[in-house]
């Protein structure tokens, strides 16, 4: 072996080891196909590439058809949530590497809203529940003369967490409960209320807790924690909608 | 309702490989299941399954319960033919599965109620629902010999 190396040309020496990786995809065509249909493909990749670059080889050297959202593909634009082996991840933040690939892996959309076309869905109704908790500061006061809100550490330390959201679904189409009953607000709507709700400047938390305290509302939520851990940003997310429904019953933040 | 769903689609899987079975040309490409695969998720999903399944279970249970019970007050010999029924092994074994399911409800129950209610109790989640396991484990192992052992030399 030491030898070999040795002998080898460096780039050969260093050359990156690569792996033949068995993707199935659920695939649908709405012009053609009554139904879903799952189709293989074989890609050559390194442990380093990312599931998203995988469909990238798909799609520019194999089948130009493959159709998936993308746009940033680095974790901060929220287009390109699916289901990888069973699970609600980023297609960008997914190494291949942390994947089993002496199996073959499974990527379909995400569960609960419309299909459209193989890996996108109808995002309407998520982005229509996240409008309904109206997601932007209300505030009744006026700024000061410096012209800023000031706010104490702890104060915007109390939602830190729900603003990391980028709106990417994969929480709220992780939750049996949407995807039965697809009125559910779902996490996402609630996490992106919580961030309002709980911050000091903001003055319309009732009417955000009010919003929330629906049928369709907050407690809707079994508490199954699979919002929590799809979430690519890693918010709390079951702790959040926990937060909220204390709120509502509390009667104030 | 989503466990029904997922069930369906379970069975329809089973479906098709049985009835690809027989002709080999579509027998030999196994293909998976047209549906989505079943959402890979962890304690926190599981522990509401089964919390619902047994939720549902006993309240058919109870539903039953209260019509024989009321039967008494139909006719005394015809509750007496029905409850005598419930004194042989079958029953016995079902009574097993009835205790099961209680069991872990009303733990499970008492997690949720923690989480719900416990500022820490969503960060514990994971470790209760392996502790609300254990303790139905204890449980049961305390009951079955006692119960069974009761059911067969009677
Ligand atoms: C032994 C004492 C019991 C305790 C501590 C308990 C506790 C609970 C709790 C906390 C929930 C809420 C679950 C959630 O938020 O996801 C629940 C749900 C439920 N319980 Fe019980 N329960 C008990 C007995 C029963 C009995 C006797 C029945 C049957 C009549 C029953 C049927 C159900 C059903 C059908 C649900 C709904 C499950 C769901 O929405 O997922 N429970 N139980
Ligand atoms: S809370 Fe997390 S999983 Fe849900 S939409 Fe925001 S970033 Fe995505
Ligand atoms: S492509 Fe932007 S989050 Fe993945």
């Amino acid at each position: 072996m030491a030898t070999a190396t040795a002998e080898k040309p460096p780039a050969a020496a260093d050359a990156v080891p690569s792996f033949t990786v068995t993707l199935i995809i659920r695939r649908f065509d709405p012009e053609v196909d009554e139904e879903p249909r799952w189709q293989d493909y074989d890609v050559e990749l390194y442990g380093t590439d990312r599931v998203l670059d995988a469909l990238h080889k798909i799609k520019w050297e194999q089948d130009g058809s493959l159709t998936f959202r993308r746009s940033c593909a680095h974790g901060i634009c929220g287009s390109d949530a699916m289901r990888i082996n069973g699970r609600n991840r980023l297609a960008c933040k997914t190494l291949i590497k942390d994947l089993d690939i002496s199996k073959p892996i499974y990527v379909e959309a995400i569960k609960g809203l419309p299909l459209e076309k193989d890996l996108v869905v109808d995002m309407e109704p998520f982005f229509e529940s996240f409008r309904e908790v109206q997601p932007f500061l209300q505030a009744n006061s006026t700024p000061g003369t410096g012209k800023e809100r000031v706010q104490s550490v702890a104060d915007r330390a109390r939602f830190d967490d729900t603003t990391k959201c980028i709106l990417c679904a994969a929480c709220t189409s992780s939750c049996p409960v949407f995807w039965t009953d697809g009125q559910y607000f779902g996490p996402a709507a609630i996490v992106n209320a919580h961030r309002f709700i709980f911050d000091s400047r903001d003055d319309q938390a009732k009417v955000r807790l009010d919003i929330l305290n629906d049928k369709e509302g907050v407690w809707r939520c079994r508490t199954t924690f699979n919002c929590s851990e799809a979430c690519p940003r890693g918010i709390q997310v079951t702790q959040a909608i926990a937060e909220v429904k204390s709120a509502i019953m509390r009667g104030k933040p | 309702m989503w466990l029904s769903t997922e069930a369906s689609t379970i069975m329809g899987g089973l479906f098709v490989s049985v009835q690809t079975a027989g002709t080999p040309p579509k027998a030999s490409k196994k293909k998976p299941r047209p549906a989505g695969t079943l959402y890979r998720g962890h304690e926190g999903m599981w522990s509401w399954v089964f919390h619902r399944i047994t939720g549902v279970a006993i309240f058919f249970f109870l539903l039953v319960h209260v019509l024989d019970t009321a039967l008494v007050r139909v006719s005394p010999e015809a509750y007496d033919a029905v409850i005598g029924t419930y004194q042989t092994p079958i029953m016995g074994i079902g009574e097993v599965g009835l205790v099961a399911a209680i069991v872990f409800h009303a733990f499970n129950g008492l997690r949720i109620i923690l989480v719900d209610f416990w500022s820490k109790g969503t960060r514990y989640q994971k470790l209760m629902f392996w502790i609300v396991i254990a303790l139905w484990v204890l449980t049961m192992l305390a009951f079955v010999p006692r119960h069974l052992t009761n059911v067969f030399s009677h």
